[in-house]
């Protein structure tokens, strides 16, 4: 029998290492796993490398990783915002290492990833400093950088609806990277508001299949 | 000078009247997010916002946002009916792969061969923040640029060449000021219209690029 329902946050991020790379959903306060970043701090993984699209405001969920120096680097296409305190702190003391990538560029890595390619070209970015260092090539006409697939060893994500294969419906705007990152990791644990029973979710409308996911751990309305 | 400068909402209704109907169009954070309110009403445009929203609708009552459903700004919109959500790789599917006709921008500086600058400036002291720029850049049908002609301390932001890094080159179609409307074109900027009382030669002094007049060049007026 396939369940990949687990009884509590503990056990969704059990496991996961020092030095790991994590892709963590949400874009600004949308879609933000903070039940799996909380567990994740409360477990006391350091090192590790994040990529997430804003850095965190405040001093809750991702700035929460940040306040305790859990993160050595991020990957971020816009981790300045207002109240992102902690993120400046610590990019301006030189204790967070950054690489800014271009939000679609970003999003594309790792669906690359999750694609089984060996990376694209993009007109995205070519002819300006984020590209430094990378391969360009001419193509259709137009100046192309060449862009790495983004891998996770762990994708924190949240989503709506739940079934035990971990078939996933998302609400609202909250998908966003929640498809692209449960593609783009090895170990991919979605935090839900609601499980439902095995063929309650309607076929046509499962944004992300079961494959793609690894843990399910039900945490009610978002926090 | 003799002649007064636009507001900001007076910017955005010269910029809506250049939209035509049944366009897919992705506004920019910050001024030309003011554009939405300013498109003539016999017009059904459709508004995309890069975390996913296809259709977005107006602001929601005050207390009546909800937390999910956020624009890139990071404010609380509504989904019009017919609306929909896709996820992040496809939202930007949607701006890299040409499919949007026009996205409206703000901006830092544009040079005379289009060159966009509208991420970074060359103070060291911000840590630096990208976002959807660069993939909205190249990738909408036609880039708008909405901005001051000139910086708070009086300072030319049309420019030859840009100063500050490039979001993209090359890429801008039209650019709309607070004192004129002026085309990109192989030859430089090409004044189309001029707020009212303006002489060529005073625009000409807070411009840093060679100017050339349209032939019909026109008054500037938005009602």
């Amino acid at each position: 029998m396939i369940d990949k329902l687990v009884p509590s946050v503990d056990e969704a991020v059990k496991g996961i290492e020092d030095g790991a790379t994590v892709l963590i959903g949400g874009f600004g306060f949308s879609g933000v796993p903070t039940a799996l970043i909380d567990g994740l701090i409360e477990q006391g993984t350091r090192d590790l490398t994040i990529v997430t699209n804003n850095a965190g405001v405040g001093d809750t969920d991702v700035a929460a990783l940040l306040r305790k120096r859990r993160v050595r680097k991020i990957v971020c296409s816009y981790p300045r915002s207002e109240g992102s305190v902690w993120f400046e702190r610590l990019y301006k003391a030189g204790e967070l290492e950054l690489e800014l990538i271009p939000q679609g560029t970003m999003s594309e890595r790792m669906r690359a990833a999750g694609a089984g390619l060996g990376g694209f070209f993009t007109p995205t970015g070519a002819d300006t400093q984020l590209a430094r260092g990378k391969e360009t090539r001419v193509l259709n006409g137009r100046l192309q950088v060449f862009e790495t697939p983004l891998r996770g060893d762990v994708a924190l994500i949240r989503a709506h609806q739940a079934d035990r294969w971990g078939n996933l419906v998302y609400r609202s705007a909250a998908r966003n990277f929640g498809p692209t990152m449960a593609m783009a990791a090895k170990l991919t644990v979605v935090e839900v508001q609601e499980v439902v029973e095995l063929g309650a979710l309607d076929p046509e409308a499962v944004i992300t299949p079961g494959i793609f996911v690894d843990r399910v751990v039900c945490v009610g309305v978002a926090q | 000078m003799t002649s007064a400068r636009l507001s900001s909402a007076e910017i955005a209704r010269r910029v809506a009247l250049d939209i035509p109907d049944g366009s897919y169009v992705n506004l920019g954070i910050g001024l030309p997010t003011l554009v939405a309110n300013a498109v003539p009403p016999d017009r059904e445009i459709i508004y995309h916002s890069e975390n996913g929203i296809l259709g977005i609708g107006p602001a929601p009552q005050p207390g009546e946002g909800d937390p999910e459903l956020i624009n890139a700004g990071k404010q609380y919109v509504t989904l019009l009916p017919g609306g929909c959500y896709v996820h992040h790789t496809d939202s930007f599917a949607i701006i890299r792969g040409g499919h949007l006709d026009v996205t409206v921008m703000g901006a830092f500086q544009v040079s005379a061969s289009g060159d966009l600058a509208n991420w970074a400036t060359d103070d060291d002291a911000l840590p630096p923040a990208v976002g959807g720029a660069m993939d909205l850049a190249v990738g909408a049908a036609r880039v708008l640029v909405m901005m001051r002609h000139t910086t708070r301390d009086g300072r030319p932001k049309l420019l030859e060449r840009c100063t500050y890094p490039l979001t993209a080159s090359g890429v801008v179609g039209r650019v709309y000021t607070d004192l004129a409307v002026l085309d990109v074109t192989d030859e430089g900027f090409l004044v189309r219209e001029m707020v009212p009382g303006l002489t060529r030669s005073e625009l000409a002094a807070m411009t840093g690029a060679r100017l050339r007049f349209a032939a019909d060049n026109a008054v500037l007026q938005v009602d």
